[in-house]
């Protein structure tokens, strides 16, 4: 019987092969090893190491282990081409993008083809998913670059940026840092994963075949020791990382103090979250393409399946079903569900961590995978939270699954987890959708759809999945600066508290102690102790010295008053114009508070005012801050939500005592945080007398809570704080550095600046950035028809 | 009329079993196994468009799915012209659906290919009855009122009664679209109910007319009502709706006969027809069956593609393989 007979007994699909003859002979010709590229040549091969081909461990090439001086020279080009660069009238940057775009897709093939080589990604995806998703992305900067001007008035790019990417989908990553910091003006050094290199350095070909001007883009080649040269580079003004939170906390630490622009993409461990009224095969489906895409190396992938017990037997029956038809081998191969893992390090780091979950007793499902670097998709029940499996990310092709009994247990489970990259949530009741979307810590949410992307949409997480994001206006803007004021004379430390009793006070009918508020309270510091506040001529009076102990009593009162977050914009007016009015009435007071701190008349006068027109700013943008929707995907509302950070530390300069606090907590609680200040360490007092204001403006306790006392050592607690989402800090250079090292523990974003910069007085004092600051985007994906 | 007959056309050695093992004896009418069964739209859209993405067949495998195609296709005629000649044309390319030299130049000859069944109208029964004697290839007859189904009930039944008299060996019916869209239930039940009766041991395809009843999850309570009324098939269209056979209507109905099976144990078979027109057509839905199903859907017993002008790009596609020159239609004997 003939082979065609043979076949229609058991309707194999048979081999499919990719034809990879053409890079394969694009690899012969670079058989002496790649150089890097840098101000727009390549260099000689120097320290060269091997990449290979994870599907069948043969070295495919020899790429250059990247020096200080490679590193040295490609930010010297970069430097040099970023002017010039940046003078381009945006139409011409765009022109530069656009046949990039162009380029791209005239060699889509061969893209596809050499990223499925390197990386071991299926040739479905690269070829369907990555590299198109590449072309679009240049494709949309171009038109970011075209109107930058119009849509981003005043702001400027941040010069040389150092871009550090990972190997999960290597020319994508390349794509979503490049794409935006060009069209921004900036010039970039980029470093690809140094297991897959090469599509970066087939990009670098393709960008003097478009004509990109020299030194706009350099890739340098290398490991760790390279990207950390980059990153900590005195010469690169903004540093992007995508990868482990475990990088990027050392990259945090590395740039402190430097001024350095920062966006970080990193790990995540998404819940996949099932209701009973769900389409449970389209969730099914979901699955395949959330953990079972790009063998589960994908950092926003669902990996946490949270299934209501109504249905979890039949949609676990079902999965299983479906895991059983995935096709697991050679990623060149068209019918390849899924390819190979990355790297023999990787197999034995998700081989290991699915032995360790083995031991805790969780029960494993799996389906076959062929010998060599390979992992066949494996479902994980009977897992526990505290499970290995379910809180650390693996990055491979292994999803838990936990069953539920409501939506509130749901997003109780699904917000376990330091992470917030991503979501999924699957429901047919439009309400129920909506309500989780929104209650879920993620910067990015699918309903009833999982990994869609697009360059329209941001993309970027919450909590230690990093900040910043990519894609749409707001990834636009992470690489784009508003210059930051500079201080003419920096501000100097303050003079420490001195707790003992003062020489003198002023009379006053009543005698008045200040104290701290937390959670709507007075309360009296922990430690018991009141420090001096100074006039010009000694002691004005006293003020409660406070310690780790009231910060942590204080954020625990702000988290408490989460219901802050979720009210109207137009209620959180109400209080904040109430505040005004309130303020108003005691201006007298708070002027002659400011004068005894040794104020002339006028600008105790100025102050007060300015932080009453401030305040109504502020409750103005309440219900006017808001997001978008982005133009996606045909059939897709795609929702950029303005959310609140959450809980952020404050901590205020020392000049201006009233309206440094004012411009800080404004925009903050305008937009639903909760905040802790620090006030002015030198005079708290006019602080102090505010929380009388707020308990007469119906403002909730535990919006605004106040710790006063000696700045830097609140600041630290506040930063090392791992239930404070942001800090922002206005004092010394050094206070701003320990600041930024503390905050690396639970990577909360940080915002320091030199508290003496700042004209508070001025329009510098608020706007839009301060609201920027005081948000992050959610992006809620919403597919429809029927 | 046997079950085994009614099964389908190609009968060689090493392919598996032609023969439904028993008939779907249908169950009383249970809404709970269709409402407020969810179907997401687009989800659906994305699976089907992923599914011809996911999979794919090269040289000798794209023969064999190709042949396989042709095992499985109801080669159609339902025209207001159709003539007694014109049906025994077609019942000739049902008989040989390949060229000869494509044949030889295949190797396989033994398999004594044919295609699934030839579909007519009743009247034409008779005749291709007559052109297909011997051949073993089943004829199908569309009936009850084809294809707006808007006649008298009792008239209907006996327009089956009539096509299978004349020698049907598969009665593909179609549904009052009213019921579904009305959400009228046990009317829907009752009415394939009495045409499976009606059909007697002729095999009975109820065609849904997916394209009327619009919704997804219209298209799912429909396939599961007929399933619980006894029919042997389920079918996506008539070919004379606006929008016919398309791959999320497809793949919902498969999804539907799956949960049936999973809950009776009955093996019922899809139907896609209408709107298919080319090899790589052939190729999406057999991957949807197999993926989905299984091996087992690929079989003609399990599985039909009611189509007229695809089987003559498949002969194009294989005339290809065989030869390595590009193909005219105008070489090979039309149907």
């Amino acid at each position: 019987m003939n082979k065609i007979n043979e076949i229609l007994k058991t309707m194999e699909y048979g081999p499919a092969p990719e034809d990879s003859a053409v890079v394969r002979d694009w690899l012969k010709r670079h058989e002496a090893g790649f150089g890097h590229f840098i101000d727009g040549q390549f260099t000689q091969p120097s320290q060269t190491f091997a990449v290979t081909n994870p599907a069948n461990g043969q070295t495919i090439a020899k790429v250059s282990q990247g020096s200080d001086a490679d590193v040295e020279a490609a930010v010297k080009a970069a430097r040099a081409a970023q002017g010039k660069w940046a003078a381009l009238p945006g139409h011409a940057r765009a022109k530069h993008l656009y046949a990039l775009a162009r380029h791209v897709q005239q060699h889509a093939r061969f893209l596809a083809v050499l990223e499925t080589i390197d990386n071991g990604k299926p040739i479905r995806e690269s070829r369907d998913i990555d590299i198109p998703l590449v072309a679009r992305h240049f494709y949309h900067h171009a038109g970011w670059a075209e109107i930058l001007a119009d849509e981003f008035p005043g702001a400027a790019p941040h010069g040389v940026c150092g871009q550090v990417i990972p190997w999960n989908f290597p020319l994508l990553m390349l794509a979503w840092k490049v794409a935006p910091a060009l069209a921004a003006g900036n010039t970039v050094v980029l470093k690809p994963a140094e297991y897959t290199p090469l599509t970066a350095l087939a990009l670098a070909e393709i960008a003097r075949e478009a004509g990109l001007p020299k030194g706009v883009l350099n890739i340098v080649t290398g490991d760790g020791a390279t990207g950390a040269a980059i990153t900590g580079h005195p010469g690169v003004d903004k540093v992007a990382f995508t990868g482990s939170t475990e990088v990027g906390r050392i990259i945090r630490r590395q740039i402190v103090g430097s001024g350095k622009g920062l966006t970080l993409e990193l790990g995540g461990k998404s819940p996949f979250i099932v209701f009973a009224d769900a389409d449970l095969d389209a969730a099914v489906e979901g699955v395949v393409d959330s953990i079972w895409f790009n063998q589960g190396q994908v950092c926003c992938a669902g990996s946490r399946i949270l299934v209501a017990e109504a249905v979890s037997a039949r949609f676990t029956d079902l999965l299983k079903r479906r895991m059983a038809s995935l096709r697991v081998g050679d990623p060149l191969d068209k019918s390849t569900d899924i390819g190979a893992i990355v790297h023999p390090v990787q197999l034995a780091r998700i081989t290991d961590l699915v032995e360790k979950g083995r031991a805790e007793g969780v029960t494993i499902h799996q389906g076959t995978a062929p010998a060599g670097c390979f992992y066949p998709p494996t479902l994980v029940t009977e897992v526990e939270p505290a499970s290995i499996l379910a809180s650390e990310e693996i990055f491979g092709p292994v999803v838990t699954l936990t069953p539920f009994r409501t939506p509130e247990d749901a997003v109780a489970l699904a917000n376990n987890t330091r992470y917030g990259l991503a979501a999924s949530v699957w429901s047919e009741n439009i309400n129920l959708a909506l309500d989780v979307a929104g209650k879920v810590r993620a910067g990015v949410v699918w309903i009833n759809s999982a990994n869609i992307f697009d360059a329209g949409a941001g993309f970027g997480g919450y909590r230690e999945s990093g900040f910043g994001r990519e894609g749409g206006r707001e990834g636009m803007a992470a690489y784009l600066s508003h210059p930051a004021p500079r201080a003419k004379k920096p501000e100097e430390a303050p003079v420490a508290p001195d707790a003992s009793p003062a020489e003198t006070l002023p009379a006053s009918v009543i005698d008045r102690t200040a104290k701290l508020y937390i959670g709507g309270k007075q309360a009296r510091p922990d430690s018991g102790y009141s420090y001096s506040v100074n006039g010009p001529k000694g002691a004005v009076g006293l003020a409660p010295l406070g310690n780790r102990k009231d910060i942590r009593n204080a954020v625990e009162a702000a988290h408490a008053a989460k219901g802050w977050g979720g009210q109207t914009g137009h209620n959180r007016a109400q209080v904040l114009y109430y505040l005004a009015e309130n303020l108003a009435a005691r201006a007298v007071e708070f002027e002659e508070r400011l004068k005894s701190f040794g104020q002339t008349a006028t600008a105790a006068k100025t102050e007060v005012e300015t932080a009453i027109r401030r305040i109504f700013w502020y409750a103005a943008q309440s219900d006017k801050f808001d997001g978008a929707v982005h133009s996606t995907k045909s059939a897709h509302v795609t929702l950029a939500m303005n959310e609140p950070v959450g809980v952020i530390g404050l901590v205020c300069p020392t000049a201006l005592p009233l309206l440094g606090l004012v411009s800080l907590a404004l925009p903050a609680v305008a937009m639903g945080n909760r905040v802790v200040v620090v006030p002015s360490q030198t005079h708290p007092l006019a602080a102090t007398d505010l929380y009388q204001v707020f308990e007469t403006s119906d403002l909730p306790g535990g919006v605004i809570n106040i710790v006063t006392g000696e700045r830097e050592a609140l600041a630290k607690t506040l930063a090392e704080h791992d239930d404070v989402d942001a800090l922002w800090y206005f004092g010394t250079a050094a206070g701003g550095r320990a600041v930024e090292t503390a905050s690396a523990g639970n990577l909360k974003q940080t915002w320091t600046e030199d508290g003496a910069a700042r004209n508070w007085l001025s329009a510098e004092g608020q706007g839009r950035q301060f609201l920027t600051r005081a948000t992050q985007v959610k992006n809620i994906w919403v597919p429809y028809g029927e | 009329m046997t079950a085994d007959s009614a099964a389908g056309g190609a009968s060689s050695p090493g392919l598996s079993p032609l023969a439904n093992d028993h008939r779907n004896p249908g169950m009383p009418l249970d809404v709970a196994m269709f409402e407020g069964h969810a179907v997401n739209r687009s989800a659906a859209e994305r699976r089907a468009a992923s599914l011809g993405a996911r999979r794919s067949v090269k040289k000798d495998y794209q023969a064999a799915w190709l042949i396989n195609a042709i095992r499985c296709i109801d080669l159609t005629t339902l025209a207001g012209d159709d003539t007694a000649d014109r049906v025994r044309r077609l019942c000739a390319k049902a008989r040989q659906p390949l060229a000869s030299h494509i044949v030889e130049g295949l190797g396989i000859a033994e398999l004594r290919l044919t295609t699934g069944a030839v579909c007519v109208y009743p009247t034409m029964v008779g005749h291709a009855a007559k052109a297909l004697q011997g051949s073993g290839i089943p004829v199908a007859s569309v009936a009850t009122g084809f294809p707006a189904g808007l006649m008298p009930l009792n008239l209907r039944l006996e327009e089956i009664r009539y096509a299978v008299a004349e020698g049907a060996d598969e009665i593909d019916i179609v549904i009052t679209r009213e019921h579904v869209l009305t959400g009228n239930w046990s009317a829907l039940y009752d009415e394939v109910a009495a045409m499976r009766e009606a059909c007697g041991p002729a095999h009975l395809k109820a065609i849904l007319a997916t394209g009327d009843l619009q919704t997804l999850r219209n298209v799912y309570a429909a396939s599961m009502v007929s399933m619980q009324a006894g029919a042997d098939f389920i079918k996506t269209s008539t070919g004379k709706e606006g929008v016919n056979a398309t791959l999320p209507v497809s793949l919902v109905m498969v999804r539907a006969l799956r949960d049936y099976l999973d809950a009776t144990g009955h093996r019922i078979g899809f139907k896609p027809a209408g709107g298919m027109k080319s090899a790589k057509d052939a190729l999406n839905w057999q991957f949807l069956m197999n993926e989905e199903m299984g091996r087992d859907w690929l079989e003609p017993h399990l599985f039909r593609l009611g189509a007229s002008s695809m089987l003559g790009d498949i002969e194009r596609q294989l005339e290809h393989h065989v030869t390595g020159r590009y193909s005219s239609a105008s070489h090979l004997a039309l149907a």
